[in-house]
């Protein structure tokens, strides 16, 4: 293999994010790095880590801004939809039958115990990438705080999330400007 | 509601969705759930739940709830619908910010904010885990699960995708009812 790979085609785009979206069971990224960094070399590890840190400020799916984003960087517009329809091809078909086998079986009492189980460590999944993220706030009590004040209007007071959104990343960033947080 | 008016309210939806979504999906669940459960009554908070669940069982991006919830509530054009829906304003905002990023990259401003993003996007997530886990675990056996997948997804190397399959065999052997 060649030091620098030449640029990938749209095709390989599309083939390269294709098993990006079929491996990712339970988060793409870590399979996204590899695949991108490691398999394809189309980007360094340097280059990979600014590229999530620019996808992480926007809104979205971390995975998906990386998909538009290096679409974007090889081919223009075309190769983020080629890369786009790529990573979410399979995935989409994928659900849509697993939709359809759960529609016509969960009338038994299996499958619907099955389901049970399955939801409760979906949930699991939710909980563990919320203490994850939160793990580093220990360090940082105006953190907490807002991590709480923001829980507490979206999970128990069920406050829309238009007003809180804004209000809280603005407290939230003046509290780091001030405080240094 | 006749389809072609079905299928806007849910672009419109998502796509509002889509701009709200720092952190991923997972941050935007809760928001999610209002408007698909309380604002348009378009399913129950336990379908809700279910779906997020079997899209966690589907390989691919965690947004494919998104997907799920358009092709139970609209058929096959409602799964297209909020899958382009969700996906699209922000990754108009990525097309469009990658030109520039480098110029605002070294920003103070920019540290500031993403600085400032995290703890809200820490609660975020929570609360998706807290109105999820209100569903899912509501007995003592689904309590139980949860609390050791958490423990399995935190401090083992464990594939997800096994915790999730023993989960599911566990609840069909009927030892949790």
């Amino acid at each position: 293999m060649p030091d620098a790979p030449a640029p990938p085609s749209l095709l390989q785009l599309f083939l390269g994010f294709m098993s990006i979206g079929l491996y990712g069971f339970g988060g793409v990224l870590p399979w996204a790095r590899r695949i991108v960094v490691e398999q394809k070399r189309w980007l360094n590890a340097a280059e990979f880590t600014d590229l999530l840190g620019f996808c992480q400020f926007l809104p979205g799916g971390n995975v998906m801004n990386v998909t538009i984003a290096l679409g974007a960087r090889f081919h223009g517009a075309i190769g983020s939809a080629m890369a786009f329809v790529g990573l979410m091809a399979a995935p989409f078909t994928a659900v849509i039958l697993l939709g359809l086998v759960y529609d016509r079986y969960s009338d038994l009492p299996m499958v619907r115990h099955a389901f049970a189980g399955l939801a409760a460590a979906a949930s699991a999944m939710v909980l563990a990438n919320a203490l994850r993220i939160a793990a580093p706030l220990r360090a940082r009590p105006f953190g907490i705080v807002v991590a709480l004040a923001t829980f507490v209007a979206i999970a128990v007071l069920r406050l829309p999330l238009p007003p809180v959104l804004p209000a809280m990343v603005a407290m939230s960033t003046l509290l780091v400007w001030r405080f240094g947080e | 509601m006749n389809s072609a008016s079905l299928l806007a309210s849910l672009a419109a939806v998502f796509m509002q969705l889509s701009l709200l979504a720092f952190g991923g999906t997972n941050s935007i669940l809760p928001e999610m759930q209002r408007q698909v459960v309380q604002v348009h009554p378009w399913l129950t908070a336990h379908e809700f739940a279910a779906l997020f669940a079997l899209a966690q069982a589907a390989p691919g991006p965690n947004m494919l709830v998104v997907t799920l919830i358009g092709w139970r509530v609209a058929g096959l054009p409602g799964a297209l619908v909020t899958t382009l829906g969700v996906a699209g304003p922000s990754s108009l905002l990525t097309f469009l910010g990658y030109r520039v990023w480098y110029r605002f990259r070294d920003a103070e401003w920019r540290r500031l904010v993403q600085h400032g993003l995290m703890p809200v996007t820490a609660g975020l997530i929570m609360a998706s885990a807290a109105l999820l886990i209100r569903t899912t675990s509501a007995e003592w056996g689904t309590a139980a699960i949860t609390v050791v997948a958490a423990l399995l997804f935190l401090f083992t190397r464990m594939h997800p995708l096994l915790v999730l399959a023993a989960a599911a065999a566990l609840g069909a052997s009927g030892v949790l009812s």
